[in-house]
């Protein structure tokens, strides 16, 4: 019976061994470094200078070829969001045109975009995005922070769910932004394209780059930002990493409207939550109390 | 059930209702005057748990699936509709979404108290085994409610594991096709998974309440396995475990509302808010945190139709469970050696869980290999022969007795959820 005891207690110790091997992993996934954001924490808010900026780096620079779809220009005026004024929302929707139609004559017309209305993409579909793109499809940024992440091996996604680390996306958003490098000599000499040591679409598979250990690889995107590309009046500092953090919040803002609401309420459910099982704790306690159990 | 009720109506009203349809008498018999063990500890409460999160699903998706559109072109958005411009719209679906994920931690909670304590044993095999095809109903009913916000792991999830049917021999393109209604996932898919997530939840419910009436009848087990001999082992099921289970269902709560409010994504994979796209196939496919033990299982047997049989098989040897444990005490409490093969199972199932989310290469092969044939042995080896060679410790002669003693007690290092990702 005690070898028995003692092969289970080998197989147990195995199992916790095997558990905690990321070191198994394959390939390298790119490491995301973790930005402050305001809207971390369960207190977390969006700051709203940040959002405006970086509205309008998604303005000049992204949205010539990326689309913001699902977000409607009300929403810029909405409560929790970038709080643009109405009149600055309706300014910022007078600047596009949709399509709108029929009209009595039967005809599909254009007219300027009202806050009802959602931004219109750049293409007209996935097609002739690649097609402008060498190729490569621009995504839509309406969820594309909640729709990347960082890799978190074992045991870093147990703590996450304790210290809620949500900004998964942002910091990849941030980290593609700045992760771009010279390409590695490994590549070889017709390698032309652009190297992002964070883009987690790109993988390498010359065989003489096997014991580089890169992470990242070849990416359609050439590096969009530079310093002093756009222009900012309220003394920013006008940075490819500032513009990166202040376009990745904006972002998560586009991807997750309600998210001040949420925590705002989550704070008032959880006080509620925590004092109401107080009480019945000690409800529990007092009618328990000659009950031998 | 109403047996065990001593109501008597008062008003001519209750008089009038009673003679008719004795509906008061057998609620007040079910859950009033219930006599129940006295020393049931909290792993007890997730009965109760699981029936609220069973309620609160429904209630959500009732009202979700006023704003949803089960088809392939208005899926996804009517799903960001939902989170965008529905009042509380966000807060209902993350509800729902999070809900799923605190259905099964609660279920295996729940299925490992069963397991410790032996409650699959006689009298309650039926229970148990009403509770493996409620186990494998909300299975089913996640797997397609995970289909419907038709994202990317929505598609490809859905993809897999219709596939897997195609496995059986003769008979499985034909199967497969049918399922999907065409020739891929697509649209008649989307439809007819819609209208299964929302008939099963209440063949559930269905099925919950054959589950309550076969423990009920048979009486709840408890932590010492003995059956209550004396009215002294029982108290009424109200106040006492109404309040106790109340209590419990808010503090669960807590956990859900920390998921829903502050890390609602952690449990879903970033590639849903990609919309599903039948050209382009995620890197991995990875399914839902709860099923990843069986996915484990699916990949570890290097035959199609084999890991299909093995992954089915890890359900349906539960359903024979109460005849392949041979010993006759009930409780882990009293089982020296039991109890630790019962923590390295549960850790066997952790460890499934991990594999299952690691892509099917190398070492994680191998230890998926290991690992699901330790989850099979410990059914069909393990338990079979513990009966025989342990020596359990005696047993208290009455629950009073277990109670006085401190015997009844919680596991020792009784730890959280089992394969909680």
């Amino acid at each position: 019976m005690s070898t028995m005891i003692k092969m289970v207690r080998a197989f147990a110790a195995v199992a916790v061994v095997a558990a905690a091997a990321p070191a198994l992993a394959a390939g390298n996934p790119p490491h995301i470094e973790r930005q402050q954001w305001s809207f971390a924490g369960p207190f977390g808010t969006y700051d709203r200078a940040q959002l405006q900026r970086g509205f309008k780096v998604y303005q000049e620079v992204c949205a010539a070829c990326h689309g913001l779809r699902l977000v409607a220009f009300r929403n810029l005026a909405e409560e929790g969001g970038p709080s643009f004024t109405e009149e600055q929302a309706k300014a910022i929707a007078a600047e596009y045109t949709v399509e709108d139609g029929p009209n009595d004559d039967g005809d599909m017309y254009e007219r300027p975009a009202t806050l009802a209305d959602r931004f219109p993409s750049p293409f007209p579909n996935e097609q002739a995005a690649r097609a402008s793109n060498g190729g490569a499809y621009p995504p839509d940024f309406s969820l594309l922070a909640k729709a990347r992440a960082a890799h978190r091996g074992f045991p870093w996604f147990v703590f996450d769910a304790f210290t809620q680390y949500q900004e998964q996306g942002p910091d990849y958003i941030h980290a593609l932004l700045t992760g771009y490098e010279e390409a590695p000599a490994c590549l070889g000499d017709e390698f032309s394209g652009y190297y992002n040591k964070a883009f987690l679409g790109g993988s390498i598979t010359e065989e003489a780059c096997k014991d580089e250990h890169l992470t990242g690889g070849p990416i359609g995107m050439a590096p969009p930002l530079s310093d002093e590309l756009v222009e900012y009046t309220d003394g920013t500092p006008m940075t490819v990493d500032q513009y990166s953090a202040d376009v990745a919040a904006f972002m998560m803002w586009a991807a997750e409207p309600h998210l001040e609401e949420r925590k705002k309420t989550g704070f008032r459910v959880m006080v509620f939550l925590i004092v109401f099982a107080g009480l019945l704790y000690f409800t529990k306690k007092t009618l328990w109390r000659n009950v031998e159990h | 059930m109403a047996g065990h009720s001593n109501y008597v109506p008062q008003s001519a009203a209750a008089k009038w209702l009673e003679s008719r349809l004795p509906v008061i008498s057998l609620v007040r018999g079910s859950f009033v005057d219930f006599p129940t063990p006295k020393n049931l500890n909290y792993w007890w409460t997730f009965g109760g748990i699981l029936f609220f999160v069973l309620i609160a699903q429904i209630i959500t998706g009732i009202v979700l699936v006023m704003h949803y559109t089960p088809n392939t072109m208005l899926a996804f958005d009517s799903v960001e509709h939902i989170m965008r411009d529905v009042n509380f719209g966000w807060l209902l679906r993350y509800l729902h979404s999070n809900g799923a994920s605190m259905f099964f931690i609660a279920v295996y909670i729940h299925i490992f108290r069963g397991l410790y304590y032996g409650s699959y044993k006689a009298p309650r095999e039926i229970s148990w085994i009403l509770g493996v095809i409620i186990f494998l109903i909300m299975m089913g009913t996640a797997f397609m409610g995970y289909v419907l916000p038709w994202g990317q792991m929505s598609f490809w999830g859905a993809t897999v594991i219709t596939n897997l049917f195609s496995a059986i021999p003769l008979v499985g393109d034909a199967i497969r096709t049918w399922l999907w209604g065409g020739f891929a996932v697509d649209n008649p898919t989307l439809n007819r998974f819609f209208s299964l997530h929302y008939l099963l939840p209440f063949m559930i419910f269905g099925v919950v309440i054959l589950h309550v009436w076969a423990f009920h009848t048979t009486g709840n087990n408890n932590p010492s396995g003995v059956q209550p001999k004396s009215k002294q082992d029982t108290i009424p099921f109200h106040p006492y475990y109404t309040v106790k289970d109340l209590f419990a269902i808010i503090v669960f709560m807590i956990l859900f509302a920390w998921f829903v409010f502050y890390v609602p994504n952690y449990m879903g994979h970033p590639d849903n808010y990609i919309e599903a796209n039948p050209l382009s196939t995620p890197a991995h496919i990875v399914p839902e945190w709860y099923f990843l033990p069986f996915y484990a299982i699916l990949r570890a047997i290097p035959d199609k139709l084999g890991g299909v049989v093995a992954m089915f098989g890890a359900i349906a040897i539960l359903f024979v469970l109460p005849w392949l444990d041979t010993s006759k005490v009930r409780s882990g409490t009293y089982r020296p050696l039991f109890k630790q093969f019962f923590w390295i199972f549960a850790a066997n199932c952790v460890a499934l869980g991990y594999l299952g989310a690691m892509p099917a290469e190398g070492w994680y092969v191998i230890f998926s290999r290991i690992f699901t044939a330790y989850y099979f042995a410990h059914f069909l080896i393990i338990l079979p022969l513990l009966g025989f060679l342990e020596k359990p410790r005696p047993l208290p002669a009455s629950i009073s007795e277990a109670v006085l003693k401190g015997g009844s007690g919680t596991p020792a290092g009784a730890a959280s959820a089992p394969s909680t990702k």
